[in-house]
């Protein structure tokens, strides 16, 4: 048997609730009767569609977190946010350069940083979004790219961003132009798609595709395993 | 933090460190792999797919007769959420030339590629888009690039373990065309772990026979999604989006065409008509049936709807009787039962241990074995470990990786998980983490051809959705692979069936038709599907909600 838990009572749309204590905000709103149709997702912290603003008992702030990451406390006073309608400028990537001119066509708003750092504190993955904002200012395409890398887009910063940029947007950007400009080339990986192109394995292949179970099961059980870097 | 009454068997479980750790670094074995005949007896007494009632016969449909899961058997006989009298199929909401439903990955680079090949292109999904279990994938996505591997041995590899069942036409198309998915992704700006000479960091998973791994750290489908949902939303003038609208039935013509589809609105209510000249279904799996009442790695969203709707058209479905669980899931903290703990961290060294810290099994079984062995250890043997939510777990000893490859190890190769822990306050770089077998992936689906065409013309299905690809066993880094491969190529056959294809009179007729066969076996009008979302909303509470008239679906 379970360990009997203790309750809290939240508060939705001005109601009290009587909820779990160990309970996130999506399951607790679940266990307050909540059919959930927006401002939830992966329910695991990766899609970001459930950042949420809320305010804790005594507390005159506004706080933001996930949903499916934040545990409810006694009194909470929950929101719920279906999305973050940010803008996304419509561009091709293929004619960008990967420096600050992409920037500047594209989120000339972030030039309007004031440094004040709400972004960084109120990020639920602990991101230096400031710093990345400052990297884009700076035209450091691939800073901007490796400190914004674990950003899940759930808005939360452009939210709360006293200059109103659109911080996760920008940094999609700078990620997009860094793989596909920045980062060095795999030359592996160029030749094997002109030697497929090139229809070099397309033979063996037809052959397994033909080959019958006996045989197959030959090859398969006889290949070679090589799991180690030489 | 763990609870008083779990500290006893952590500290068992640091006092055996040492001496665990001595026996790897001598290069042995910590537990001997299973004989085939081990393996066999596990299997056939704790994997969920082998208990009695795990499968039932489907008694109507293209399927009848044959045995599947029984929660999806479950989910097909049932009538449908609309009656076709209430709609006027003469004055249509949207018209367009490939609708594509579920935007995940493989819709993503199905619409991509549609609108490459020259036609307009409606996509549409029940929750934001990119809102998917593509988004979640951790690990990696395979693809024969380094010059020790081939097209070839991947093709061994993944037909090997799908046990011979997978279609082979299939696996030729994966593997073949996977260097140049790779390539594709990163030309879109897919930022792929690489060493500083450009060579891609690839790493093992089950199964392979080369290092074949790809990642973007463990965003792997996180960094893949995210970068196609960018792309998608940069060709407005072709691909128009509808969100939070999931499909609820395909329409027909009078030849017997897929034409088309019905959406309700999950805000407003209101239920609208798509006519569309190819039809995509790209909605991925079933994981939030949770079978047999297992706890889930997947989406929210992950209800199998377009399994449903492709069924009643007639699409005939295959495998559909295997369900893939993941052996690590975590099973404490209570916030986050049911997520992920990948496959890697066993490749790294972490070990399963039970309550008296005793190693059972080895930690690189197949992954059905492991998690037969896992179940055993609890449910037979009793040597779990409890928590005080009442689940049962076992430990898997996370510490020991620092101590095998180097402090940081852990924190270097799976950020996004220590951080999951890190929020409960469990530490996984210091203590070991509680796991059980947690349901992952949809092996089955309906049955494709390498065109991405089902039995049905103008119905197309790419990715967790399908069936084939994987037989009754996926590897890993192939469903992100699938995603990529199967989406373009179902973006880009579906746009060339579009442009040829002719439109008769719509119908939805074949509800009416399946729904006899629903009520000659005397099912209740109560159940209904496509179920849309699952439904957690306690029983007490239930009662009380007079007008929920559905079970399992929105009401």
């Amino acid at each position: 048997m379970a360990d009997k838990v203790k309750m809290v009572k939240i508060v939705v749309l001005g109601e009290g609730f009587d909820v779990p204590e160990d309970l996130t905000i999506i399951n607790a709103l679940e266990y307050a009767g909540f059919q959930l149709t927006h401002g939830v997702g992966c329910r695991e912290g990766f899609c970001g569609a459930c950042g949420t603003i809320y305010r804790e008992k005594g507390d005159y702030k506004l706080q933001a977190g996930l949903a499916c990451q934040t545990v409810v406390s006694d009194g909470m006073y929950l929101a719920q946010i279906p999305f973050v309608p940010a803008e996304k400028p419509v561009y091709d990537i293929t004619k960008l350069k990967p420096d600050i001119t992409a920037i500047k066509d594209n989120y000339p708003i972030v030039f309007r940083c004031v440094a004040c750092n709400t972004c960084s504190k109120v990020c639920p993955q602990d991101l230096e979004v400031m710093d990345y904002v400052q990297a884009l200012i700076r035209g450091d395409i691939e800073r901007a790219a490796d400190l914004s890398f674990d950003c899940i887009r759930c808005g939360l910063c452009a939210l709360r961003c006293p200059a109103e940029i659109v911080q996760y947007n920008s940094a999609m950007l700078a990620r997009r132009l860094c793989g596909r400009y920045l980062l060095p080339e795999s030359k592996d990986l160029t030749s094997r798609v002109k030697e497929i192109a090139e229809e070099k394995y397309d033979k063996e292949l037809d052959e397994l595709v033909k080959m019958n179970l006996k045989k197959l099961k030959e090859r398969y059980y006889s290949r070679d395993i090589k799991l180690f870097d030489h | 933090m763990y609870p008083e009454s779990m500290q006893e068997s952590i500290k068992k479980v640091k006092k055996t460190r040492s001496e665990r750790l001595k026996l790897v670094k001598s290069g042995k074995e910590i537990y001997s792999m299973m004989t085939e005949k081990e393996r066999e007896v596990v299997l056939n007494k704790f994997h969920p797919d082998y208990q009695p009632d795990a499968r039932r016969k489907i008694r109507i449909g293209p399927n009848k007769g044959e045995e599947l899961t029984t929660e999806v058997a479950d989910l097909l006989e049932t009538y449908s959420r609309i009656d076709p009298k209430d709609f006027d199929l003469t004055k249509l909401d949207y018209e367009t030339d490939v609708l594509v439903i579920g935007a995940g990955s493989a819709g993503f680079a199905a619409a991509l590629l549609a609108e490459e090949n020259g036609v307009d292109v409606l996509l549409v999904t029940k929750l934001r888009i990119g809102d998917s279990n593509s988004m979640m994938a951790q690990g990696g996505i395979q693809a024969a690039v380094r010059p020790d591997d081939s097209p070839v041995l991947h093709y061994l590899d993944a037909i090997g373990g799908g046990h011979f069942e997978n279609k082979p036409e299939l696996v030729r198309a994966l593997t073949a065309e996977a260097p140049d998915g790779i390539n594709w992704l990163k030309d879109h700006g897919v930022m792929f772990d690489r060493n500083p000479d450009g060579t891609m960091i690839t790493k093992s998973g089950g199964g392979t026979s080369r290092l074949r791994m790809h990642s973007a750290r463990d965003y792997t489908g996180a960094a893949i999604c995210a970068t196609l949902r960018d792309e998608v939303l940069n060709r407005p003038d072709h691909i128009k989006i509808l969100e939070h609208q999931p499909v609820v039935e395909l329409i027909k013509d009078n030849t017997g065409k897929v034409s088309g589809a019905v959406l309700y609105h999950l805000e407003n209510r209101e239920y609208f008509t798509i006519k569309a000249k190819a039809t995509i279904i790209t909605t991925g799996g079933f994981g939030r049936l949770h079978i047999r009442n297992y706890e889930t790695t997947n989406h929210y969203g992950a209800t199998a709807d377009g399994l449903v709707i492709s069924y009643r058209v007639g699409a005939k479905l295959m495998y559909m009787d295997s369900v893939q669980y993941h052996p690590t899931g975590a099973i404490y903290p209570q916030q986050i039962i049911g997520f992920l703990c990948t496959e890697k961290l066993r490749a790294l060294g972490a070990q399963p241990l039970n309550k008296k810290a005793e190693p059972f099994v080895n930690p690189l079984e197949p992954r059905d074995v492991e998690s037969s062995a896992f179940i055993r250890e609890c449910l037979e043997r009793k040597k779990g470990i409890k928590t005080p939510s009442g689940h049962i777990g076992v430990w898997l000893d996370t510490p020991l990786i620092d101590q095998i490859n180097g402090k940081g190890a852990i924190q270097a190769s799976v950020p996004a998980m220590v951080r999951q822990f890190a929020r409960f306050d469990v530490d996984m770089i210091a203590e070991p983490i509680l796991v059980y077998p947690t349901l992952h992936y949809q092996n089955g689906g309906v049955e494709i051809n390498a065109q991405c065409e089902t039995n049905i013309p103008g119905l197309f299905v790419a990715g967790e959705a399908s069936g084939g690809l994987h037989g009754r066993n996926r590897l890993m880094g192939n469903s992100q692979l699938d995603l990529i491969i199967f989406g373009r190529r179902a973006g880009k056959f579906a746009a060339d069936y579009a442009k040829g294809a002719k439109i008769g009179k719509l119908t939805l007729d074949h509800i009416y038709e399946y729904e006899k066969d629903v009520k000659k076996l005397g099912i209740d009008r109560s159940k209904i599907s496509p179920m849309v979302l699952p439904d957690y909303i306690p029983d007490a509470v239930k009662a009380k909600q007079l007008t929920t008239k559905y079970h399992g679906t929105l009401r």
